[in-house]
């Protein structure tokens, strides 16, 4: 099980002092909570990829990648998500190849949509081929990866002729593909096809909603024969704020909450940690919470916690990752007493 | 077999005339469906409790607490009754956000009675240029008699003879298509997007 951090790389106002940080600042400051993920002994550092405001996470995260790996010495750099309907499945070939070489293998990367719709006419595309897109780009990555002197032609880019990407995979390994979805069965069975992995955002939709997709997915993935259900490949995200005690929790992260660019001004902090898998409280109530999480996804492969949106300040993002330590350190302690 | 009637209703006072039509139509339509020999049952949905949930679903995208039961009523229901107030020359912002986070295609096919209470008759065509274009929108199948009351129509206290005609007459319409409508299990919108998927082959071809 690794378990690790995501970001969206919002820049967001602190509604506690209505500071908003640069975009410098932003990105300095996510380079250090990538540091900081590492110094506590956490597996994954993932980025979002972003065009537009209010995001200053990177248009290629293997720019910001590439630095962290030049950075880093043992946490796993990937993505959450690399936009694989508006990118260029050969641009994504290329770069992951070349961020693999840089980072000894260290890394891998989640595809997904991306939901903005403007987003795919400034690289033209068209949002309602958003399917179609993920699984034609896909089709072409995987090739890319597996196979030189590629004749391809597909609806969406220009053919390609005997074309061979480089550099080629480390060591003729593709890096590892994880594709995200929050609510499309389509991309439950692309990742089930090719026996890649499966994660599901788990932030923004209750429990029961992953529960279908993760079961779909397992079942199909033993259907394509890579193995059984229980051995698919299955990621999490999920949400924590951290404190001492969850009074203190509630107390500091509700101005937050009450004001976050995806939830805020709707449900109250208490019915919002009831009905998805946000935690706001203790160290123990975060081990608890995301035990449970097995109950419905069974057991699975990777763990990631955003930590670092809604304004919250660096400073206060690293003490969550002093404390998110302390989480994961419990949780690898009931994976050692469960084996 | 029993068929389950579910009665939406967006009055805001209590007591309210929007729920008081909502029951005579409940009662009459129950009526409607024993003389054709149907069982029924009857839940009532009010939205003016699910108020905050609704305003949750439009920022979050999805349910909570009651409002998920209420959903899945509705999307199950053999025949809808919808009953609104008018506000401003329409339904009610309540009424309609309720059928906007519906989840699509919950209502298609589904018989369904339009009803609408404002002061004054001035507003009945409200329900002919509000309420049924909505209803089709949604793939609904809408009964040809809407039922509109205005204050004048309640009489001294209940439902007056014009009223109480338009009523039966609507729920003998909704008794007859429910009637004439086979059960049929209803897939939420995950599995119809399954069914109309397909195997990866098949997605890897399509055109």
């Amino acid at each position: 099980m690794e378990y690790g951090i995501f970001t969206v790389g919002d820049v967001t106002t602190d509604p506690t002092t209505g500071h908003t940080p640069s975009e410098g600042e932003r990105i300095k400051a996510t380079v250090t909570i990538a540091l900081k993920a590492e110094e506590i002994g956490l597996d994954v550092f993932a980025t979002g990829e972003h065009h537009n405001p209010p995001f200053a996470a990177p248009a290629n995260p293997p720019v910001l990648l590439a630095h962290l790996a030049a950075k880093t010495e043992r946490i796993k750099l990937s993505t959450s998500t690399t936009l694989i309907t508006t990118n260029d499945p050969v641009r994504i070939a290329q770069d992951y190849a070349y961020l693999q070489h840089l980072a000894d293998g260290r890394m891998d990367l989640m595809l997904g949509r991306g939901n903005t719709g403007p987003v795919y006419p400034w690289f033209g595309k068209d949002i309602r081929e958003g399917i179609p897109l993920a699984i034609e780009n896909y089709a072409l990555l995987h090739r890319l990866w597996r196979e030189e002197n590629v004749d391809w032609q597909g609806k969406f880019r220009t053919p390609l002729q005997a074309f061979t990407s480089t550099p080629r995979p480390l060591d003729g390994t593709p890096p590892f593909v994880w594709h995200g979805s929050i609510r499309s069965p389509e991309i439950a069975e692309q990742a089930a096809y090719y026996g890649d992995g499966f994660f599901s955002n788990h932030i923004f939709w209750p429990a029961e909603h992953t529960a279908r997709m993760i079961a779909l997915y397992r079942s199909r993935f033993e259907h394509y024969g890579h193995g059984t259900a229980a051995e698919a490949v299955v990621g999490l995200g999920g949400q924590v704020y951290l404190a001492k005690n969850s009074q203190d929790a509630v107390k500091e992260f509700r101005p937050y909450f009450d004001k976050a660019p995806v939830y805020g001004h709707g449900p109250s902090l208490e019915e919002f940690t009831s009905s998805t898998p946000l935690t706001v409280g203790s160290v123990a109530e975060a081990v608890e919470k995301t035990l449970s999480f097995r109950e419905y996804a069974g057991d699975y492969q990777r763990q990631l916690f955003l930590v670092d949106h809604a304004g919250l300040p660096l400073d206060t993002v690293l003490r969550q990752l002093d404390l998110l330590g302390e989480v994961v350190a419990e949780l690898r302690a009931h994976e050692t007493v469960a084996a | 077999m029993t068929r389950n009637l579910v009665v939406v209703t967006a009055g805001l006072s209590d007591p309210s005339s929007t729920r008081l039509l909502a029951d005579l139509l409940g009662d009459a339509s129950l009526g409607a469906l024993a003389q054709r020999g149907e069982e029924a049952s009857l839940e009532v949905v009010e939205l003016r409790p699910l108020a905050h949930a609704l305003t949750d679903h439009l920022l979050t995208g999805f349910a909570t607490g009651d409002l998920v039961a209420a959903l899945r009523s509705v999307a199950e229901a053999d025949a809808v009754i919808a009953v609104t107030p008018v506000f401003s020359a329409s339904y009610s912002g309540l009424f309609k956000t309720f059928f906007d986070v519906l989840e699509t295609g919950s209502l298609d096919g589904t018989p369904v009675l339009v009803a609408a209470t404002a002061g004054t008759a001035r507003h009945s065509l409200v329900l002919e240029h509000a309420l049924r274009p909505l209803f089709s929108h949604l793939h609904a199948v809408v009964v040809p008699t809407g039922v509109f009351a205005a204050s004048e129509d309640w009489g001294t206290g209940g439902a007056s003879g014009d009223l109480r005609r338009r009523i039966d007459r609507a729920a003998g319409e909704l008794a007859a298509l429910v009637a004439a409508r086979p059960r049929t299990e209803r897939l939420d919108q995950f599995d119809r997007d399954l069914a109309a998927m397909g195997d990866f082959e098949s997605l890897l071809q399509r055109p």
